[in-house]
């Protein structure tokens, strides 16, 4: 339909809505997108000198205007000194500002970020004569790669020699093959503690731009970079290295830093396991409401009742499952099945199965409403047709009804998904975690554990956003995992919709 | 026209209504009322339908043509709202009978709608759908019972290379010959057509037409139009309804050339909304 003249402002304001909603969506993703992936960006340090001569090096951030003047953000690290990460410094103070290649950003398992210079290098306790800066760098790089060989030795070993054996160290009976059994993990032990012993050789000596001198074991290096000495390629495989990280790791320093793997994965489990419960529930109660039961006063009653209880805030479903879910079947469940781990609850705590059976719940009344009007969109000649050539009810609705309903359905789980996904407040009370490391799926029987506490993408924005120490840290964060969220639920209700497209592609649209 | 019918218009009108002898009619209707929700659709309706010829029911909108047809097949047993008197008899056998399945009173009595209605499956198993109901047979059986319906519906040569496709993707009149297909698969007795043609063009319409003759050599077929031209070319025989009531059945040539009533006559000549 064309814009058209002389029916007054009403089809100008229709489209400026349409055009203020898109630009707002835009703006959205915009900022998610901006904020948080240029988190990632390896940005270059400074050394920056002010007017009483003292000297700091750091990664300059925003400004704010004050009383006293322009006050810029610094990121200096080294908080073991400074007691904070974070500098606030007043830019009429900068006496001289200067960007040398060889300063070091280091990520740390302990302490967060270092910033400075590699002054030189340990192997087991002595200094390393290296004849310049060159060949230092090139000396510490290669001793990581060497470290990461090492470490990734040790973690096969744990994998394929030291964890099956204790699997079977707890079922075995007999005493000779426990005495075989121990034998073995202790040799694994021995060779897994001289692997942890080699990997504990080198050390690295580092210098703050202020004097301060630290040793730090190469372990402990999670990742080194030399901003100011990198070149655009470098400082984009930087990036994506650092995007990477952050999908596949899992959180460290009270969720401020590292990477939300476990919410991901948590998040699309939950999904995934809510659909699989709301999918013949709901199909099923619409296709009782819609096309078995009697369309009295009754029916029409428990059809308004479903449609407002779409309505009911999210909140209210998750106190009902922890009411009846958690306590009530779990509790039930604990006394009858796991009563020897009592009083440490298996079921009767929140968990995976119970936060997906709440959102199951929550989404319900989505799947029934959109299931009702694709089966009452279906013409009635269509089963006329099927009951004119003798089909029973039960034959029609299988072989006719239900095929042709089909997309409905999709459609009701896209929308399902859709208000699932994005649920933080229910979760709380029904098993999301803080910090849940192990996935609750893995090689260890019955492989997916529905008892485990989980992590979630939307609980995650949440707890490092507002429970996170170190706010400035915490905010890039935030604003990256706010757009995984969005993303991860893009492409949930894509799935579902590329799935609905070809269902549809096979039969062509429905005749009229 | 009203001061016409108000003369003695009930005998006028039984002698209107021809009389098929009994061994010569399939089906049979007799005192039939049918009522929606209180609302009378059929009043005390007679008649018998001849086997082997087609008889088309004719009559303004809301005249119970359409109704009359469903109550054949007990299409009607789904509304509750429904509620009916007088009996229907299928080769002498009352199709009410508690004896009588309905599914399989329903395979006797197939009956095609006005707008078609494939079944969301292939052409193949649309027309294998009422086959596959009945149970197991062959594939081979089942792939020539499927031929010899598609070639019955005139639709063979048409689709024997795309089986497989979606029902879907044929057009309107190959979509209604493709349901009477289905409908001829399980062998009926009488096809009941509600407006076939209706929503189809003028090709499409000619071809269903011509379907229609060639069918009745085999079955017995009752054809609901609101196209009086429809009537008059493809029907043997012609029932007027007018207000749930019967007004005038006789051979179609005579109807239409030379009505009893003055009602039919307005009705035919369009004198009558």
């Amino acid at each position: 339909m064309r814009l058209s003249r002389g029916e007054g402002p009403w089809p100008w304001l229709a489209a400026g809505s349409v055009a203020l909603s898109l630009l707002l969506l835009a703006a959205l993703l915009t900022l998610l997108a901006g904020r948080g992936l240029a988190h990632f960006w390896p940005a270059e340090v400074v050394q920056v000198e002010l007017d009483d001569g003292s000297r700091f090096a750091a990664r300059p951030g925003r400004e704010e205007r004050s009383a006293e003047g322009v006050e810029r953000l610094y990121h200096t690290g080294n908080r073991e000194w400074l007691g904070t990460p974070w500098r606030w410094v007043e830019v009429a103070r900068i006496v001289e500002q200067q960007r040398p290649a060889e300063l070091v950003v280091i990520e740390r398992r302990r302490w967060g970020d270092f910033i400075g210079r590699v002054a030189g290098l340990e192997e087991d306790g002595e200094a390393l004569v290296l004849e310049d800066d060159a060949a230092q760098w090139a000396a510490l790089n290669a001793r990581l790669a060497r470290l990461e060989a090492l470490r990734a030795a040790r973690d096969a070993l744990r994998q394929d020699e030291v964890m099956p054996r204790v699997r079977e160290l707890g079922a075995a009976r007999d005493a000779a093959s426990r005495a075989r059994l121990e034998g073995e993990l202790a040799t694994a032990n021995a060779e897994i503690l001289a692997l942890q012993a080699q990997m504990a050789r080198d050390r690295v000596l580092l210098e703050s731009v202020d004097g301060e001198r630290l040793a730090l074991p190469l372990e402990d290096i999670l990742a080194i970079q030399r901003p100011n000495d990198m070149r655009l390629p470098a400082k984009l495989g930087a990036w994506g290295t650092g995007v990477w990280r952050f999908l596949s790791e899992g959180p460290r320093a009270a969720n401020t830093a590292g990477g939300v793997w476990p919410a991901i994965f948590g998040t699309v489990l939950l999904v995934l396991l809510m659909s699989a419960l709301v999918a013949p529930f709901g199909v099923l109660a619409a296709i009782y409401l819609n096309e078995i039961a009697h369309q009295g006063r009754l029916t029409r009653l428990v059809r308004i009742s479903v449609r407002n209880l779409a309505g009911v805030p999210s909140i209210v479903y998750g106190v009902f499952g922890l009411g009846v879910f958690v306590y009530g079947i779990g509790g039930s469940l604990d006394e009858w099945f796991f009563s020897d781990q009592l009083p440490s609850p298996t079921f009767g705590t929140g968990g995976l199965l119970w936060a997906s059976l709440t959102l199951a719940l929550l989404t319900l009344p989505v799947v029934i409403v959109a299931t009702e009007e694709g089966l009452a969109r279906i013409p009635d000649h269509q089963r006329e047709g099927a009951l004119a050539l003798g089909a029973t009810r039960l034959e029609t609705l299988r072989r006719v009804v239900v095929p042709m309903a089909l997309p409905a359905m999709l459609t009701g789980m896209i929308l399902a998904v859709a208000r699932a996904a994005g649920e933080v407040a229910p979760l709380m009370l029904v098993g999301v975690a803080k910090l849940a490391p192990q996935v609750p799926l893995d090689a260890e029987f019955p492989f997916l554990h529905l008892e485990r506490k989980f992590m979630h993408l939307g609980y995650h924005i949440f707890d490092v956003g507002f429970h996170s120490g170190d706010v400035e840290a915490a905010l890039p964060l935030v604003y990256a995992t706010a757009l995984l969220l969005v993303l991860v639920i893009l492409l949930l209700n894509l799935t579902a919709i590329l799935l609905r497209h070809h269902l549809k592609a096979r039969h062509g649209a429905l005749p009229r | 026209m009203l001061a016409q019918s108000a003369t003695p218009a009930n005998i006028a009108e039984r002698e209107a209504v021809i009389d098929i002898a009994a061994a010569d009619s399939c089906l049979e209707i007799q005192a039939l009322s049918l009522a929606y929700a209180g609302t009378p659709a059929l009043k005390e309706l007679t008649l018998r339908v001849p086997r082997r010829r087609v008889t088309a029911f004719i009559g303004p909108s809301g005249c119970g043509k359409s109704t009359l047809l469903r109550a054949l097949n007990r299409l009607h047993d789904l509304n509750e709202t429904v509620s009916r008197r007088g009996e229907i008899r299928l080769e002498g056998q009352e199709i009410h009978a508690p004896e009588v399945a309905v599914a399989e009173l329903r395979r006797r009595v197939g009956m095609v709608f006005q707008t078609p209605n494939p079944f969301p499956m292939s052409i193949y198993e649309n027309v294998a759908f009422g086959l596959r109901l009945q149970g197991d047979m062959r594939k081979r059986q089942r792939d020539e019972v499927v031929e010899w319906a598609l070639r019955s519906a005139a639709l063979w040569d048409e689709v024997k290379a795309r089986l497989g496709d979606s029902a879907w993707s044929l057009s309107g009149g190959q979509q209604q010959r493709l349901v009477i297909a289905r409908t001829l698969a399980v062998k009926p007795e009488v096809l009941l057509l509600d407006e076939p043609a209706s929503a189809l063009d003028p090709i499409s319409t000619l071809k269903i037409e011509e379907l229609i003759r060639s069918l009745k050599s085999q079955l017995t077929l009752v054809l609901v139009t609101h196209n009086m031209q429809q009537a008059a070319r493809v029907s043997d025989y012609t029932a007027f309804l007018h207000d749930g009531e019967l007004v005038e059945y006789a051979p179609t040539d005579a109807l239409f050339t030379n009505p009893r009533l003055a009602r039919t006559e307005n009705y035919i000549t369009g004198r009558m909304a």
